[in-house]
């Protein structure tokens, strides 16, 4: 699993790097969350604002110098917080970047056959990019997703409750460029049972529960 | 079975507005400013009869935690961090609270930094939580702007500011000390302790780091008070409790029960039970992946809470319930789980490091059987070389699951292991 944090070779790197003025208000703001003196603080969020505004949504080396200038602190110490945080991409990564959750609780409701699928529809391995920049795929630990499970994250969306099925309409509608619609490809709302929620019923309006759905309230 | 009026986290499945005005609707920030007036101890002593233990795993009691921090400042200022860094596999409960109530965490949040003399809090959210964090951050923005938080926050007088931070894909950050070093813009890894971050935390000021379904659970509790939370569950173990019912279930789900509820009626009554009836459960992870599995027998009377899942050498942890039914290949599984905390492993410490890497190797040859009888042994060996010898828990949590599997399951093991070598001696 675990795998080296390098940053991309030197070919890849641009070699410069300035947030825009749009990014730059956002950096301001986001450093005055800390105390003054503390401005390092922000290192973690702004590496995220550098990796969402470079194309390839990943973090070159030369916007940590850049983001290493702006909060006062010594480059390695921004290397340091980007090779350790796997979420920073230290190259770049194609245009749906999925993350499969493959983690005990996934695998044990079918992860490897959504694995398989997503190799299968896209023709890439793990770790690989298609050849036209589309998809990366890559495995990943844990989401916090458990009771959804399986499931995977593409860009910032969570998409649970997986088969192979909806996880190639999900490709395939991303390839013709659509947005397919995030979360719960089962029918379910969230983190309820399948079939509606068997408690809490006045409060998820009286659509929500299929009559009869509820076997406990009277034996408890 | 807990009834409703009775449970806290009444959208827990965001069938309704996860805003402001249907919090209010939901009693949200009702008489906030009142419980304020009530003084910091009142609220302290509350936490106290509440019984409230922590829900973030390791089950220390909140008030008591909280009556650490120091009752004047002695110029610093004091802080709340609340752990929102959910990742321990199976767990998926903090979560739900904060992209569907959001602003019980907001509100506690505020009661809590007022009870500890902080004036500023800070929420560490996982950064894969992109949608929990922008529901969250909604709350707060609403908070802000109806001056329930903020300058003189509910016409308290007190000022109260609360900001997130999101993290950017280390498990290791939910260990409150890497959570503290990550948001000071470090590689999260932990801290020896002492000193403990009551004394110096964030900033070297006083701290306190709290789970989230512990600061979100406050407001109900103060509004109702100690003695209904504490009526919930046996002695010790009190309350209500969001549990995540993942694996091998018909209907995996969370849901917020009393504590010490027994495990059979939990899956049964909530999950439509074991997938192929209750005699087809194989084991159970009763509290996310760091804790050790139970099997079958143990499964059929064992209390949910921290003393009854003690008693029987596991625990509640984040109570994460991750059930396996027959047809798992329970190796594999926990082999999984050693990738797992090898990949999490922050480096720090040597035993982790490389006892975690040396266990996942181990863990991949148990799985084919490649290995000989007395490497069982020998892998329990690493375990307890691992285990105790950190800075932090990840490595007693890499070494437990393993350790559950060898009591649990070493006939498995054995029986692989000597099909393999009669397959190559053949």
């Amino acid at each position: 699993m675990s795998h080296l944090r390098r940053p991309a070779p030197k070919e890849l790197q641009p070699t410069s790097f300035a947030f825009t003025p749009e990014n730059l208000e956002k950096a301001k703001k986001i450093i005055a969350k800390y105390p003054e003196g503390r401005q390092q603080s922000a290192v973690m969020p702004l590496l995220d604002l550098a990796q969402r505004q470079t194309e390839g949504n990943w973090v070159p080396t030369v916007a940590m110098d850049y983001i290493a200038d702006m909060l006062e602190m010594p480059a390695i110490r921004v290397y340091e917080v980007a090779t350790f945080y796997t979420m920073y991409n230290l190259a770049p990564v194609g245009k749906n970047f999925i993350q499969v959750c493959t983690t005990t609780p996934c695998w044990l409701r079918g992860s490897a056959d959504i694995v398989d699928t997503c190799k299968k529809e896209l023709g890439i391995g793990i770790g690989e990019t298609t050849e036209d920049g589309q998809f990366t795929m890559i495995e990943v630990e844990c989401l916090g997703a458990c009771v959804n499970a399986p499931m995977m994250q593409i860009n910032d969306d969570y998409y649970e409750d997986l088969t192979p099925e909806t996880t190639k309409a999900i490709l395939d509608s991303l390839k013709k460029g659509e947005m397919p619609k995030a979360g719960p490809q089962s029918g379910r709302k969230g983190c309820e049972p399948m079939g509606g929620p068997k408690v809490l019923k006045a409060f998820c309006g009286c659509g929500a529960a299929p009559q009869g759905a509820d076997a406990s309230e009277g034996d408890a | 079975m807990l009834q409703d009026k009775d449970r806290i986290f009444t959208n827990l499945y965001g069938f309704q507005d996860f805003g402001l005005k249907g919090a209010q609707s939901r009693g949200n920030w009702d008489g906030t400013k009142a419980l304020i007036e009530k003084g910091r101890d009142w609220i302290i002593d509350e936490m106290k009869a509440s019984g409230m233990r922590g829900r973030g795993g390791a089950g220390f009691p909140t008030g008591l935690k909280w009556s650490f921090m120091p009752k004047e400042s002695d110029g610093r200022p004091s802080y709340l961090v609340v752990n929102a860094d959910e990742g321990e596999p199976g767990t998926c409960k903090d979560r739900e609270i904060m992209r569907n109530d959001p602003h019980t965490l907001v509100e506690g949040c505020l009661l809590a930094s007022f009870a500890m003399n902080a004036h500023a809090a800070y929420i560490y959210i996982r950064g894969e939580f992109y949608h929990e964090a922008s529901n969250l951050q909604r709350a707060i923005d609403e908070a802000y702007e109806a001056g329930l938080i903020g300058k003189n926050a509910c016409g308290s007088g007190w000022d109260f500011d609360l900001y997130l931070h999101l993290g950017a894909g280390a498990y290791i950050c939910g260990e409150e000390t890497a959570l503290i070093e990550s948001i000071e813009g470090k590689k999260g890894q932990p801290r020896l302790k002492p000193p403990f971050p009551a004394n110096a935390g964030l900033y070297g000021c006083p701290t306190t780091v709290n789970n989230v379904e512990s600061i979100a659970a406050v407001p109900t509790i103060l509004r109702r008070g100690g003695s209904w939370f504490s009526s919930f569950g046996r002695e010790n173990n009190h309350g209500t409790k969001l549990f995540a019912i993942s694996g091998h279930v018909e209907k995996p789900c969370t849901v917020e029960e009393a504590m010490s509820i027994p495990l059979r009626e939990l899956i049964e009554k909530h999950c439509g039970g074991v997938r192929g009836g209750w005699d087809n459960l194989l084991a159970v992870i009763p509290g996310g992946s760091s804790v050790p599995l139970m099997p079958k027998d143990v499964c059929d009377d064992v209390l949910m809470d921290f003393d009854g899942l003690r008693e029987v050498g596991s625990g509640l942890g984040t109570a994460a319930v991750i059930v396996m039914d027959k047809s798992t290949d329970i190796v594999y599984a926990i082999a999984r789980l050693s990738e797992f905390y090898k990949h999490e492993s922050c480096g720090q410490c040597t035993p982790c490091r490389e006892g975690t890497g040396w266990m996942m190797r181990m863990m991949a040859r148990m799985v084919r059987g490649e290995a000989t009888l007395d490497e069982i042994d020998l892998l329990w060996d690493v375990t307890k070389q691992v285990e105790g010898h950190t800075i932090c828990a990840l490595g007693d949590a890499a070494a437990w699951p393993i350790q559950g599997l060898i009591r649990h399951f070493r006939p498995e093991m054995e029986r692989r292991i000597k099909e393999y070598r009669a397959r190559i001696a053949a």
